[in-house]
């Protein structure tokens, strides 16, 4: 119950700043009937009723995780976020070690066994991106040589 | 014979040496894709996107390979559902209800093979069926302007919304982010920028395949490290693989009923394979009674849905290559690798691109052939794969999915939005809200829009316009028919559970 209701509050208040800010959208001197405005204000709708009905039926709330695997969800996407900002400027084998590594752990917590995962899949999946598909990654940071 | 002219060429694109090998490659990932369970058709093809992309294939190539890989991927499904009960897919949820029990029961070669030559023989009619309809409805789509193409991409997301998911205000909730989604970026008519909130990154729009990579394939991760990837690895012992004569000849006419079954719930927009495997076993286990001893492990139960899912896998395909209206979530991702290689699907594709639509065409009967070997003399190979952990498994398809965005732009900017979208498609699909709606809006949402905006030009804004055909009248009619109808048909048709042991 109480998920429905406060994604769909969530989604309301998310349709209406999207309605809001697309009666700003700038429309030039060439406008056809319809205009830039009229369809993203049309889906705004849609989607403020649409979730107007989830607020007030709300279906059965999911098994939602418990502590310990919020924690591991959030050290994952903290993880893929630290991973996406230093893909470029360390290079891919070390990134991609630790990053698989540390997600190989939340999956099965044997450390010993994760970052030999890490390491394997970082060297074998540079290997065949690099020799077998031909693209263009940086294998360590530049300058390092 | 057009037919016979067309097919001719498709094959003399499909038989060059390269061409043949991509098709073989992309059976062999398919299966592979398919038969692990938590990596679907569409995460698959999802994540191999970008790197075909980035390899430079031309595309006919890059369409060989993937629908090679989306055919591979509905015959794995039903590896994993037969010995793990755990479907590799959605569609082979059906599957397990009468193969598990089979393979629990000592038969699990008899059930692989059974189910390896129903999807065989489902996947080769409809393909047999798309070369035949697919040009037929093509010249019917000349007659579609932009108000009929506006009620399709409506009709699209209403059978979808309405198949796809348990609440209709979940399903419209879903289509509208994708929809408001694909707003973001340039305005084609006025070249303003919409709804980018000043952010130079969202000036291009947000890359379909970010989202689509974010939503199937990092949601996925987020659930294994949920469930802390269990579910996998217990299963049954595979013994010696024979051929059973008997069985196949007694779920022949079973095979065809299905396959023809399947094939039509594959061309409906937005109904898919899931629908097919589903109908065609509700329609096998009728026509048994209670007599036939369907979900205790019977011949006719494995061959139904599998031959149904395979056959609804090539309709699918009909209405993506005529109409662009994808009519599953896998095609929807194929519909974004036509988009990304620069092809517009529709009726012109047949006309301007012959070899595109042929040699596709004939790669997929000659797929069919392949994934006929790979998948019953060699069937212990992909066996042997599903024993892969989760540990490894997930994080390499996470890291294969970042080295495939971040090889389309370089931007560290995409690889944050991906993750971002797989936080959306985690809370999305725990809330029981579809994500296939999602997608479909962000892939048609600007030709929907501009179907709209070139009808009221037409028109001068007048809003009957829309109305103003007997196609599109008849499309509004089936669109709002297929929301409002699954809402009484729920009772009805209550989808069946994984057996439990």
């Amino acid at each position: 119950m109480a998920s429905d209701r406060i994604f769909g509050l969530v989604a309301l208040f998310v349709a209406l700043a999207y309605i809001a800010s697309a009666t700003q959208i700038q429309t030039s001197f060439l406008a056809d009937p319809v205009g830039p405005r009229a369809f993203p204000i049309l889906v705004g709708a849609v989607a403020a009723l649409s979730a107007l009905a989830m607020i007030v039926r709300p279906d059965p709330d999911p098994a939602w995780p418990t502590g310990r695997t919020w924690v591991s969800l959030v050290v994952a996407v903290l993880v893929l976020v630290g991973y996406a900002y230093t893909l470029k400027p360390l290079g891919f084998i070390v990134p991609t070690a630790i990053a698989a590594g540390v997600l190989s752990y939340q999956l099965s917590p044997r450390p010993v066994a994760a970052a030999v995962t890490g390491v394997a899949l970082s060297v074998g999946l540079f290997v065949l991106f690099r020799y077998a598909l031909g693209l263009g990654l940086i294998p360590l940071p530049k300058g390092l040589f | 014979m057009d037919i016979l002219a067309n097919l001719a060429l498709g094959f003399s694109v499909a038989l060059t040496p390269y061409t043949l090998m991509l098709a073989v490659i992309g059976c062999f990932l398919g299966t592979i894709i398919g038969a692990l369970p938590g990596l679907g058709p569409s995460n698959g093809v999802a994540i191999l996107i970008p790197i075909t992309f980035t390899l430079g294939l031309d595309a006919t190539q890059a369409l060989v390979l993937m629908t090679a890989v989306y055919y591979g991927a509905m015959y794995g499904g039903r590896i994993s559902s037969i010995l793990l009960n755990i479907p590799g897919d959605e569609p082979a949820l059906m599957t397990t209800l009468d193969g598990y029990p089979m393979a629990k029961a000592g038969r699990a070669g008899d059930a692989l093979v059974l189910s390896g030559v129903a999807s065989f023989v489902g996947a080769l009619l409809a393909t047999i069926g798309l070369m035949l309809l697919a040009p037929m409805l093509a010249r019917v789509a000349y007659l579609f302007g932009p108000s009929e193409y506006f009620a399709l991409y409506l009709l699209a997301f209403c059978t979808l919304g309405g198949m796809a998911s348990n609440n209709q205000a979940k399903a419209a909730l879903a289509s509208c982010i994708g929809l408001g989604i694909a707003m973001i970026g340039v305005d084609n008519n006025s070249g303003l920028p919409r709804l980018t909130g000043g952010n130079l990154h969202l000036m291009d729009g947000i890359d379909f395949l970010v989202a689509i990579v974010g939503l199937f394939a990092i949601a996925e991760v987020f659930f294994f490290i949920e469930s802390h990837g269990k579910g996998s690895s217990i299963g049954v012992k595979l013994e010696k693989v024979r051929i059973p004569w008997k069985d196949i000849r007694e779920t022949t006419p079973t095979m065809l009923r299905s396959s023809g079954v399947g094939f039509i719930a594959g061309i409906l927009p937005g109904a898919g394979a899931s629908l097919g495997s589903f109908l065609t076993y509700m329609v096998e286990k009728s026509i048994a009674g209670p007599k036939g001893g369907f979900g205790t492990g019977v011949a006719k139960g494995v061959a139904a849905p599998e031959a149904g899912n395979n056959a609804a896998a090539g309709g699918a395909l009909v209405p993506m290559l005529t109409l662009g209206v994808p009519g599953s979530g896998t095609t929807a991702v194929l519909l974004a690798l036509l988009m990304t290689l620069n092809i517009t699907p529709g009726p012109t594709l047949f006309t301007d691109r012959p070899e595109v639509v042929w040699g596709l065409i004939a790669s997929l009967l000659i797929a069919n052939f392949v994934l006929l070997l790979m998948n019953v003399p060699m069937v212990k190979i992909f066996v042997k794969i599903l024993m892969v952990p989760a540990w490894v498994l997930l994080p390499g398809v996470t890291m294969i999915s970042f080295v495939g965005i971040y090889s389309l732009s370089g931007s560290y900017f995409d690889l944050l939005l991906m993750i971002g979208f797989g936080g959306l498609g985690y809370i999305l699909r725990k809330l029981d809200i579809p994500t296939v709606p999602v997608i479909l809006g962000i892939l048609l949402g600007g030709n929907m829009e501009n179907a709209l905006r070139r009808a009221m030009v037409l028109s001068d804004g007048d809003m009957t316009y829309l109305f103003s055909s007997p196609i599109s009248i008849g499309l509004w009619v089936a669109a709002i028919a297929g929301f409002i109808a699954p809402m009484f048909l729920r009772g009805v048709l209550r989808k069946p559970q994984a057996v439990t042991d």
